[in-house]
């Protein structure tokens, strides 16, 4: 490779240096973590680990840009594809397989296309962005360093997801982020709810990625590739299967499917989602908001030529995501946690993703991936500054009043809460508006008749949180009220960026750009119903004022429509009971079961018997034997002469 | 009439089983000694009877080199038993059981 | 002949001076085998030794006759009466152990069956032109093949010798 072709095309070998600049980064902050610490002033590692990822950043737009510059290479709709493999074409490695049995072969290969190149640049961006905002958030914690590197971690294993060529590379990334997800998560881990959450959510991605192997194996099995690629070339090849045929496609499909539902928080895998709160805000804003979530909606894009041919599976992504987001939604009117609210509408707008991607608008679905990452992470890092003005205060009931005290933070969350809501030249509205205009124009009028109910909910539930957080008169303690202040520049101008940013990216034509990477010809502008825009906006309004009539204006109504529909309400507060039988699930059969049978039946009995036996066998034996050795030297002679005496026999009437 | 060989040998396996019950029916260490000085000489007799029947002296030089090593046998075995009877006090031969279990 | 004059012809000849001297050998070494005092072992046994010389005699081979008297019964027997005395040794008390009495002398009887059955097949004669004079005896020993063997001897010995002086001294 010289260095003209480099500059001609940088994405053959950028790719790789984006890929490797966070782990070397973790490994530098693990190894000299502490004494950067010590060295340089209180945030060195911070600063360094931000640095590392904006140049990430900034790598990512140069290899965006050059895919945006290069030919188009094959394909009848101007497939743009690079393909970089180490060992190809002269490289310096030659032929670096990672796995080489008989005819199974995974070289160490990176698929940088118009999805991946998206993806990557939210990473390094909205992740560079949350960097920032951390070396304030966690400026006054002890364990910074292993945060800042846990951090690295996380970015090498996403962009190694995004990145991955084959199947099991971008499994690998998948791994790596739920282990990173796990280490975040129970960060402060002498908290037992902290590490227990971090528990559940390993557990509970461990549940999907038994899926996600198995569809891998299946795939093997019945294309004979794990390439992405030739993945998606050999789908051109293989014949539609409806839902009465439904065959090796469909079945695939479907357990990549369980993959995504375990990563991506779906019914019924959602349950670690909420509790993955316990976590620092800033990790909730890049995992479980921007990045790791949208890995299961990434997968079913990756794979879109394959899906398109299943009706079984399609049908499985709409529903399951469209029942997620209504689902979601309705727990997320009784949350009083403002990260917990947050939580559930992570999981709601993740399923509106799925839905779309369900009915076949591929592009559209990673297009909201594309908005949400940003008014999500908005609105994350924005409850971080208010739980940082409380001073770690997270139940909105003792919150109230802040906008005047915390004003930055006010007017970015309220830009967030516009966009979630989809209020119009905002983000979310783009985004969603497609959605909901798919599902309609596709004539599935159920999905679409969810996915406007839960909008109204969506702008409902997130404008209660904002009228109860920033509204109103104070409802903490005096003292409380007294330290309230706004946060430093360093975790505000995320948020300033954040909420310009929500402006802009609605614009963006991003489904077109990605139609030739998820195969998709016809998801250009489609025709709406005169009706349409004005149904949503006014859902939106809808909620937004019904929050604000409840919450605000009449006040003591809230407490009554509660009383009202307590039983509802009960059966919201305990999250539909999922919770309670995966606990029941756990602790009576995983738990009583393996301390009842395999502990008391079968190791202590069977096992240790065994072993005890032996020695107790051998004992007997020896104990028995040692009888011959009495010490009498006449009694070993007299032995010595018996054997002579048999010999002698033997010798004399032995048979001729 | 001439001495029947067979006789002689004869002889010399009474002798060598009375010297070889003596060993596991005594308990004293010299009275063993002398049982197996006993079944040496017991050898003797069935070499020189041997020699008889085949004409050649080479039984009878061998006789001469069993019992000089006889000797240097007894000498040092009752040498070694002098250091025992020092040492336990005892002549029993049951007294030595250390290889015991 | 007679039976009478065979009688007188047995008795002045070989064999029967052969009979009593092998039937005092039997004697006298169970007498050291059953005897509790080991005095009267060793006595018993010097006894067996002088038969055993006279038998040795009788079957042609003087010298080792001879050697007999003046090695075992001369010098061997002396050394454990020395050592009997040293010793002090007292009367033995009746051993215990009625299985192991038992096995061995069933074992013992059984290995002096086998041996005796073994030998009962040999047809065994006196050679002819045995010359068992000492001058041969000499002339075999000291000549090639067990000159050697000869010169050995003597290391052994001086080996026992010495071994002997160690082995039982109080002080090393």
């Amino acid at each position: 490779m010289s260095f003209d072709s480099l500059v001609q095309n940088p994405a053959q070998v950028l790719p790789w240096v984006i890929l490797m600049l966070p782990l070397f980064g973790f490994t530098v902050l693990c190894l000299f973590g502490d004494a950067i610490k010590r060295d340089k002033e209180e945030s060195g590692a911070g600063i360094m680990a931000t640095g590392l990822v904006l140049a990430c950043f900034a790598l990512a737009v140069v290899v965006f840009r050059s895919l945006l510059l290069i030919e188009p290479v094959g394909g009848e709709h101007g497939l743009r594809f690079v393909t970089t493999r180490l060992g190809r074409e002269g490289s310096v490695l030659e032929g670096a397989n990672w796995i080489e049995v008989g005819s199974f072969r995974i070289p160490f290969s990176l698929l940088v296309d118009p999805l991946s190149a998206l993806m990557m640049l939210v990473v390094t961006g909205v992740g560079s962005l949350i960097h920032v905002y951390s070396v304030g958030y966690m400026a006054h914690d002890a364990d910074r360093v292993r945060y800042f590197s846990y951090l690295n971690l996380f970015t090498f294993f996403m962009l190694l997801l995004i990145l991955g060529g084959n199947l099991p590379l971008m499994f690998v990334g998948w791994e790596g982020v739920g282990l990173c997800s796990y280490l975040l998560i129970g960060f402060w881990f002498k908290k037992k709810s902290a590490s227990d959450a971090g528990n559940k959510a390993f557990i509970v991605n461990r549940i999907g990625d038994a899926g996600l192997i198995l569809g891998m194996a299946l795939a093997w099995n019945a294309f004979g590739s794990l390439d992405l690629f030739e993945l998606a070339e050999h789908a051109k090849n293989l014949a539609y299967e409806p839902m009465a045929q439904a065959g090796v496609v469909t079945a695939v499909c479907l357990l990549l499917f369980v993959g995504a539902c375990g990563k991506s928080a779906q019914v019924p895998l959602h349950v670690w989602l909420p509790d993955a709160m316990e976590g620092p805000t800033p990790v909730s804003a890049l995992i479980h908001a921007a990045t790791m979530v949208t890995a299961g909606v990434y997968l079913v894009a990756r794979m879109a030529p394959l899906f398109r041919l299943s009706e079984g599976a399609m049908l499985a992504v709409a529903w399951i995501g469209a029942i997620t987001a209504l689902f979601a939604a309705t727990i997320a009117l009784v949350q009083t946690d403002i990260k917990r609210v947050l939580a559930y509408s992570t999981v709601s707008q993740l399923g509106y993703m799925f839905l779309a991607c369900g009915i076949g608008a591929f592009g559209v679905g990673v297009f909201h991936v594309f908005t949400h990452a940003f008014f999500k992470a908005l609105l994350f890092l924005g409850s971080g500054s208010v739980i940082h003005a409380m001073l770690g205060e997270q139940d909105m009931r003792q919150m109230g009043g802040l906008r005047k005290k915390i004003p930055w933070t006010f007017w970015t969350f309220v830009v967030g809460t516009a966009a979630i809501s989809g209020i119009p030249w905002l983000a979310g509205y783009y985004s969603k508006d497609e959605i909901l205009l798919n599902a309609l124009v596709r004539e599935r009028l159920p999905l679409f008749a969810i996915g406007l109910v839960t909008a109204l909910l969506t702008a409902f539930y997130m404008s209660r949180l904002l009228f109860m957080t920033f509204f109103g008169s104070f409802r903490g303690s005096h003292e409380a009220e007294h330290h309230v202040h706004e946060s430093p520049w360093t975790m505000l101008g995320p948020l300033v960026i954040l909420a310009a940013a929500c402006f802009y990216v609605g614009q963006i034509h991003v489904n077109e750009f990605l139609g030739p990477a998820v195969r998709s010809p016809d998801e250009a502008h489609l025709p709406h119903p005169t009706w349409f825009p004005y149904a949503v906006i006014g859902v939106a309004v809808a909620g937004s004022v019904g929050a604000f009539l409840i919450y605000l204006v009449y006040s003591g109504l809230s407490a009554r429509i509660y009383a009202a529909l307590r039983p509802a309400a009960r059966v919201l507060e305990d999250k539909y009971g999922f919770d309670r039988a995966y606990d029941g699930f756990a602790s009576k059969v995983v738990v009583e079961g393996s301390r009842g049978v395999l502990w008391q039946a079968v190791d202590a009995v069977v096992i240790d018997g065994a072993v005890n036996g032996a020695g107790r066998m051998v004992d007997a034996v020896s104990r028995a034997t040692r009888g011959l050795q009495t010490g009498l030297v006449r009694a070993y002679a007299l032995v010595i002469l018996g054997g002579a005496v048999a010999l002698l026999g033997y010798l004399l009437w032995m048979p001729k | 009439m001439t001495i029947p060989l067979l006789h002689a040998l004869y002889l010399s396996a009474a002798l060598f089983t009375i010297g070889m019950v003596g060993v596991f029916l005594r308990r004293n260490v010299i009275t063993i000694l002398m049982c197996i000085e006993l079944m040496l000489n017991a050898v003797n007799l069935a070499f020189i009877a041997f020699s008889r029947a085949s004409g050649s002296l080479d039984g009878q030089i061998l006789v001469f080199f069993v019992m000089t090593v006889a000797a240097a046998e007894a000498a040092v075995g009752l040498a070694v038993v002098i250091a025992l009877q020092r040492h336990r006090d005892s002549l029993d031969l049951d007294a030595f059981n250390l290889l015991k279990w | 002949m007679a039976l009478f004059d065979r009688l007188l012809l047995f008795l002045v000849s070989e064999a029967f001076l052969f009979y009593v001297f092998s039937g005092t050998a039997v004697a006298s070494a169970l007498c050291v085998v059953l005897q509790r005092n080991p005095m009267h072992s060793a006595f018993a046994l010097i006894v067996t030794f002088c038969s055993l010389s006279a038998v040795y005699g009788l079957l042609g081979a003087p010298f080792i006759a001879a050697l007999q008297i003046i090695v075992y019964a001369g010098a061997i027997m002396v050394l454990f009466l020395f050592v009997l005395m040293l010793l002090n040794v007292k009367r033995e008390e009746p051993s215990g152990g009625r299985a192991l009495k038992t096995a061995a002398i069933l074992l013992g009887a059984l290995f002096a069956l086998q041996v005796v059955g073994t030998l009962a097949g040999f047809g065994l004669s006196p050679a002819a032109n045995y010359d068992s004079s000492t001058q041969s005896f000499a002339r075999l020993l000291f000549g090639t093949r067990f000159l050697y063997v000869f010169e050995a001897t003597s290391i052994l010995i001086l080996a026992a010798l010495v071994g002997a002086v160690v082995v039982a001294k109080k002080d090393l």
